[in-house]
């Protein structure tokens, strides 16, 4: 009887394991193999998940037809700068949310939560005069600014719940040394939070990344759109060229994934607990 | 009942914000003095530093969100067109008009449903996944960082995966549907009004589900396994041991990655942009797409920022809604 419970339960779990396995991975598995089969093979009555014949040809296309490298420059210069500035910005704000006299902290933390709330939709037609105003449209300055301020909820409240858990013999031993404020901050705090930082920095980064809404209404040409502006234009006249699509999205994304799975456990942590000991 | 909102895990905010509410009663009396102040002696010095520490960030989100959204609210008291080079004052114009536009009203329902389906089926599937992944098996912690992989990836590719995963002639759904029996003839997934936004919805929940889970995996792991043990000992079922303590103890993290869902969801406008452009015939549109359109096609900022006020308002509904029901029920909990 309960030799059979044990296996009736193995097999829910395991099969259950495997399916989420499969809805996971499947598909993007699916658009890999896909980067690398002929247009011939791809259109062909039977699909099949092997490439049979294998080609590079989609990944030639994206690069030497269809400026991907232009649109990865674009992107790596937008989302590092941003992750860059969002981290001083949030590590400055969190670190004084977290340490420093600050009436109203708790009201603070709220406003910028509710901020990354607001449905974007809301500030991209304003941003958009307002950047045309500033000479800012199809430059990286201008997408640099929105993201930085799109990211920064995200990172102030990681940090500060990651700050939250420093014990505060820190600051008095800080104090008893008779470090500066800054001083705190630059040589106790910071050098203990690297781990948190670097999580925190490639949310930041995944974010500005992936942004699309922004970029679209911001930038008209390929010295300054990003990827997935890029992508996203990838289109002909006459059909859907899926494997170059394919071969753009693997070039874009195997990055992105290989960054979370090294990171994946303090990605976690960091957007649950916000740090906290358990 | 038994303390549910010390042992919950809600997402980013509620947990430290559960922080902050503690902290007096879990300093030691010296230590709490750090909070009036690091340097006592220059009270006003270190009043005006931390105003300057905070100040880059709080200037950032004030010139990309706050004023955005106040001269947004002027615009649509105007009939700003960058076509006519007009902005004048018409008062409450547009949004008489957007009351009667069939066009708003469509993408708003449709809007409505997609956040409605989309986090219903998020959260469900997301409480199966977490309770999967609660169990021991071998390879758990490889599916564990596979289940990131859709959460990673930039929606546009999704939406590029999907439109070539459903495609009406080439896509492999139709290939496996039809081999398998389970489909007569090839669906045009996209092109058809009936099945768009389904498919639409089906994409976004293969995007934010794995993450979901995760999520709610962290609130399952936060509940003491002394309880499960001493159901088990007084002979509960793990059907029962679901519904009587694990959900209960699950609750508050449930609604609270629920809202942030929501809200989410109700912004959606990548996956639709892409994938159908709002078509055919207007089916999958919604309000952030129709917004856009309006916005940078038509080029009409007066009316087009109406209707993204009222999308703004819709989602502040949606938000106070939803936050008074948390907090009935956490008081109810309580």
């Amino acid at each position: 009887m309960t030799q059979s419970r044990h296996m009736m339960r193995a097999f829910i779990v395991y099969g259950g394991a495997l399916l989420v396995l499969i809805w996971s991975a499947g598909p993007f598995l699916w658009q890999f193999s896909t980067s690398f089969q002929l247009d011939k093979a791809l259109t062909g009555p039977t699909p099949s998940f092997i490439p049979h014949p294998f080609t590079w040809m989609h990944y030639r296309n994206a690069f030497f037809e269809r400026h991907l490298q232009y649109y990865l420059r674009n992107s790596l210069t937008v989302a590092l700068t941003t992750t860059l500035l969002a981290l001083v910005f949030g590590t400055l704000a969190a670190f004084t949310l977290s340490r420093l006299n600050i009436r109203g902290r708790f009201g603070l933390l709220m406003v910028i939560l509710s901020v990354s709330m607001f449905p974007q939709i809301a500030i991209v037609g304003p941003l958009y005069l307002i950047a045309a105003s500033f000479n800012l449209l199809d430059t990286y300055t201008g997408l640099i600014i929105v993201y930085l301020a799109l990211g920064l909820p995200l990172v102030t409240w990681v940090l500060f719940g990651y700050f939250e858990t420093l014990p505060r013999e820190l600051d008095e031993a800080g104090r008893v040394d008779g470090v500066s404020t800054l001083g705190l901050l630059w040589r106790i705090i910071l050098p203990i939070s690297l781990p948190s930082l670097v999580t925190t920095g490639l949310l930041a980064f995944i974010a500005a990344w992936n942004e699309f809404l922004f970029a679209l209404a911001f930038t008209s040409n390929y010295q300054h759109q990003t990827v997935p502006v890029g992508i996203a234009n990838f289109t002909d006249i006459y059909y859907v060229p899926w494997g170059d699509i394919s071969a753009a999205s693997a070039v874009v994304t195997l990055p992105l994934i290989v960054l979370v799975l090294i990171f994946q456990r303090h990605i976690i942590q960091g957007l649950t607990m916000g740090g906290l000991k358990e | 009942m038994l303390g549910a909102q010390s042992h919950a895990s809600p997402g980013p905010g509620p947990q430290t914000v559960a922080v902050i509410r503690q902290r007096p009663s879990l300093d030691r009396a010296e230590v709490s003095s750090g909070d009036h102040g690091f340097f006592r002696p220059h009270r006003l010095k270190a009043v005006v530093v931390a105003w300057l520490l905070l100040l880059p960030a709080l200037v950032a989100l004030a010139a990309v969100s706050l004023y955005p959204i106040l001269n947004g609210i002027w615009l649509s008291l105007t009939n700003t067109s960058l076509i006519t080079n007009s902005s004048d004052f018409i008062g409450i114009k547009n949004y008489a008009t957007l009351f009667k536009d069939s066009g708003f009203w469509n993408a708003w329902t449709h809007t409505i449903l997609f956040t409605f389906a989309s986090t219903a089926a998020e959260t469900i599937i997301g409480v199966l996944m977490a309770l999967l992944l609660f169990e021991r098996f071998v390879g758990r912690s490889v599916l564990r960082a596979v289940m990131l992989v859709p959460w990673a990836m930039p929606t546009v590719v999704t939406s590029k995966m999907f439109g070539w995963l459903f495609d009406g002639q080439h896509g492999v759904i139709n290939y496996l549907g039809v081999k398998s029996g389970l489909l007569s003839a090839n669906v045009d997934w996209l092109g058809s009004a009936h099945t768009a936004l389904g498919t639409i919805i089906l994409a976004d929940v293969w995007k934010t589900t794995p993450f979901m889970a995760l999520l709610l995996l962290a609130g399952l792991q936060t509940i003491s396994p002394n309880l499960i043990e001493a159901a088990k000992i007084d002979g509960a079922t793990s059907w029962s041991i679901f519904w009587q303590v694990r959900l209960p103890l699950l609750w508050p993290t449930l609604l609270i990655a629920g809202l942030f869902r929501a809200l989410d969801a109700f912004r959606i406008f990548d996956l639709v942009y892409v994938l159908t452009g709002g078509g055919p015939a207007d089916s999958t549109e919604t309000l952030s797409t129709l917004s856009y359109k309006t916005l940078f096609s038509t080029l009409q900022f007066g009316y087009g920022s109406a209707m993204t006020m009222a999308t703004f308002i819709t989602e502040g509904i949606i938000a106070l809604g939803f936050c008074l029901f948390i907090m009935r029920q956490m008081r109810a909990a309580r």
